[in-house]
Formats: C-alpha cells, structure tokens, sequence
C-alpha cells in the first residue's frame, strides 16, 4: 500500500473505475490520522472507520459498507461503465484546524486474477508452466471483455456524432426558414401599415 | 509501462508479499486512479520510492473544459523534478536519486468553473521476471520462453488498450459537449430571431403611430 494522499475528517474522496461487465475489483486501503501530541500520522487508529461506498453506472449503490482503519472491500460489477469508488471516514470529530489530516492508502486492482497459493508451490516444471499459460489466457480473456466494452462505447460515441451532425443541419435549415417567412412577414407587415396611414 | 490491475506485480508479488520483502527494491508497484478534480482545487498524491529505482509517471486529463491541467513532480528535498502548466497527457520517466516520499500534484486552480476528470498512472520500479533466475540450472526451456514473450505482448497490448480507451473517453466527452452546446445555441439563436424580427416591426410602427399631428406633413 504505497501510494497515499491526504483528506480531510468528513471529506468524501471518490475514485472513477471505468469497467466492463462482470468485473472483480478489489480495493486495499489504510488509513491514518494526524496526531497533534507526536506531530506525526499515528500508526493505527483505533476507532477509525472508513464508509466506503461503490456507486454503479445505472446510479445503483453497489456496497455500502464500514470498514476499519485498513481494509479490503470488492465487487463485481454488473453493467459496463463508470463506478464511483467513494472513501469516508466515519470521524464525529469536527475539524480541528485547517487543512487536511488523514491520510489514505489507497491501492485498486481491477480484474484480479487468482492463482491458488499452493498451486505456485508446484516444484514440478511443467505445472509451473501451465499455471503460466492458464494466467496469461486469463488475461487474454480479459482485454477481449475490454475490447467489446470498447465497441459499446464507441458505438455511443458515433450515435452522439451523428446525433451533432443532424442536429446542425436541421436548426440550420429552421433558421434559414424562419429567417426567410420572417424577413417576408416583415415586409408584408410594414407595407399594410404604412397603406393603412396613407403614407405610401 | 502503465499497465492495469494487478499485472504490474505479476503473480509473484501479489500473492506473497511477505516472503518477498527481500524483494522489495525491485518489487513493482503500479498505482493507476482516475479521479475528478473541482475546479479550484489540487489533489496531492505521495509515494516511498527507494533510491535508484527507475519510475514513470503519465497522465492524462479525460474530461472537462480545455482538457488541462498543472502537474508538478517534488522529490523528498522538495526539488521539482517535473513541471508543466496546462497540459493534457504526458509521460515523465525519471530513476530516484535518494530514498524518501516523493509527492506529485495536480492542480485546477486556474479553472474558474470546470472540473477535469485526470486520469494518472504512477509506476514503481521494474516488473520482476516471470520466471526468476535464482534456482536456475539450464536456460529456459521454449515453452518458459513462450510464456515470457507472450507476457511481453499482452502487456503491450494492456497498454495501448489503456491508452486508446482514455483517447476514446476524452473525444467522447468532446462530442457530447459540442452535442449540447449546438442545441443550446441553435434554440437560443432561433427565439433570438423570432424576437428581434417581431420586435423590430412593433417598433417600427410605434415610431409612426405617435406622430398623429405630423401625418400629413409626412405624406406630402
């Protein structure tokens, strides 16, 4: 857990994991709190918990749950898109001074691939090869899931396109209609008023 | 290499972090987060990084106004290893000179009203070899070979893959903005039209219907 930045005590961060269909995320997080006394981030915390919340694309709460002060949370996802990884401490505390004073660990794997522990004993050559192979086809299996999630998108991406092309071409063509039986009306308008005044 | 997931640290070091300690200088690590930004605001992201290990930072910012953003790379002395204001992607290799935490931040505060949805990928070290060389005896055999160049290109592939899909994320956002603001804009455009027009010819009439007492001088 390496990789770490700093939030306040009621602060929501939120991470974006852009995922296709039937997805295992899994996310390790620790969290520490700023002691005043030592002027350091304490170890442990005790008391601490973090209300970690996955919302899915459909705007459907995936997991909502407390964790401790380190913990491990994952989900699978249903539908392919944009899941929204919510961290929040569950501190009562109000804010002692400015700034930030908690700091999160955070490490997110998606599409983990399990390889059974004991199964990586294997001493013999040609299981350790295979667990190998049944690894890398693992992960072949998953960019193909990549792939087609990658074909919905661009497939919206072109109906939005085209949705923008037509969209120009028939307010062009109102417009220029409504410019022309205006600028006519106008015309018309004038011309019976000033008739009407015996101007003309 | 950016890579997703858990690859970064292949098979070996996920699973056994604690019999492989000794491994920890070389041990990969690769963190990749997409995060959204407000506007005014920076977001400040630390890492330990032992001395000498080679890493690579690479962002890119997916949505949101210019699709920019400030990025600045301190080392633990604060020395700024890598600064850019605005920019949309890039990639900074550098190998660390000392031991400590080093900090990367990226900043918004030039934006008054966008947020920008940055995606960064911070890789740590080397990715170990598939299969080590400690108790090895013979070279490796074909197979073991195999292994190690299809590993070699599926990472590849897991790159481009991750780079084309947050391409294709940013020209995606760029539609649906442009999508949004020509029917805004051709809307208001049409009322403006329909307004102006209307107006004008009310206005017109105005300016004759008061002059009652001058018709006649008007007409002759």
């Amino acid at each position: 857990l390496a990789l770490y930045f700093h939030s306040g005590e009621r602060e929501e961060k939120c991470i974006i994991e852009d995922v296709p269909s039937d997805t295992l995320v899994i996310g390790n997080y620790k969290v520490q709190r700023w002691d005043i006394h030592i002027q350091d981030f304490l170890e442990s915390a005790p008391g601490l918990g973090m209300f970690v919340t996955v919302t899915a694309p459909s705007a459907e709460v995936l997991l909502s749950k407390l964790y401790g002060p380190q913990g491990t949370f994952s989900f699978t996802s249903y539908l392919s898109g944009e899941h929204i990884i919510c961290l929040q401490s569950n501190s009562t505390r109000f804010v002692t001074f400015a700034g930030s004073n908690l700091r999160i660990h955070l490490d997110i794997r998606v599409g983990e691939h399990f390889l059974d522990e004991s199964v990586l004993q294997a001493k013999d050559k040609v299981n350790e090869v295979k667990i190998r192979l049944e690894h890398l086809i693992e992960k072949v299996h998953h960019i193909s899931k990549e792939q087609d999630y990658e074909r919905e998108r661009e497939e919206k991406f072109r109906k939005t396109s085209e949705e923008t092309n037509s969209n120009i071409l028939w307010w062009a063509i109102a417009q220029t209609l409504i410019l022309i039986s205006i600028g006519f009306w106008q015309i018309k308008s004038l011309r019976d008023f000033f008739i009407s005044k015996k101007l003309v | 290499m950016p890579l997703r997931g858990s690859w970064a640290a292949g098979p070996w070091g996920r699973l056994r972090p604690l019999l492989l300690l000794s491994l920890a200088a070389c041990a990969a690590r690769a963190s990749e987060i997409t995060f959204e930004l407000p506007d005014n605001a920076k977001q400040c992201f630390y890492e330990e990084i032992a001395q000498g290990t080679k890493c690579t930072l690479e962002f890119q910012v997916i949505t949101g106004g210019h699709y920019d953003v400030d990025c600045r790379l301190e080392d633990p002395d604060g020395l700024v290893l890598y600064k850019e204001m605005k920019k949309q992607y890039d990639s900074f290799t550098f190998t660390a000179s000392r031991n400590g935490t080093y900090k990367f931040c990226f900043s918004n505060e030039f934006s008054t009203f966008t947020h920008k949805t940055v995606y960064f990928d911070f890789q740590v070290g080397e990715d170990p070899p598939l299969f080590p060389s400690e108790n090895r005896v013979t070279a490796l055999t074909q197979m073991e070979s195999a292994c190690v160049s299809i590993h070699e290109a599926l990472k590849s592939v897991i790159d481009y893959q991750t780079h084309f899909r947050l391409r294709e994320a940013q020209g995606r956002s760029r539609a649906e903005d442009l999508n949004t603001r020509v029917a805004y804009w051709s809307i208001g455009e049409a009322i403006i039209l329909l307004v102006v027009s209307i107006g004008q010819v009310f206005l017109l009439k105005s300016f004759f219907s008061d002059k009652r007492t001058t018709t006649t001088r008007v007409g002759s």
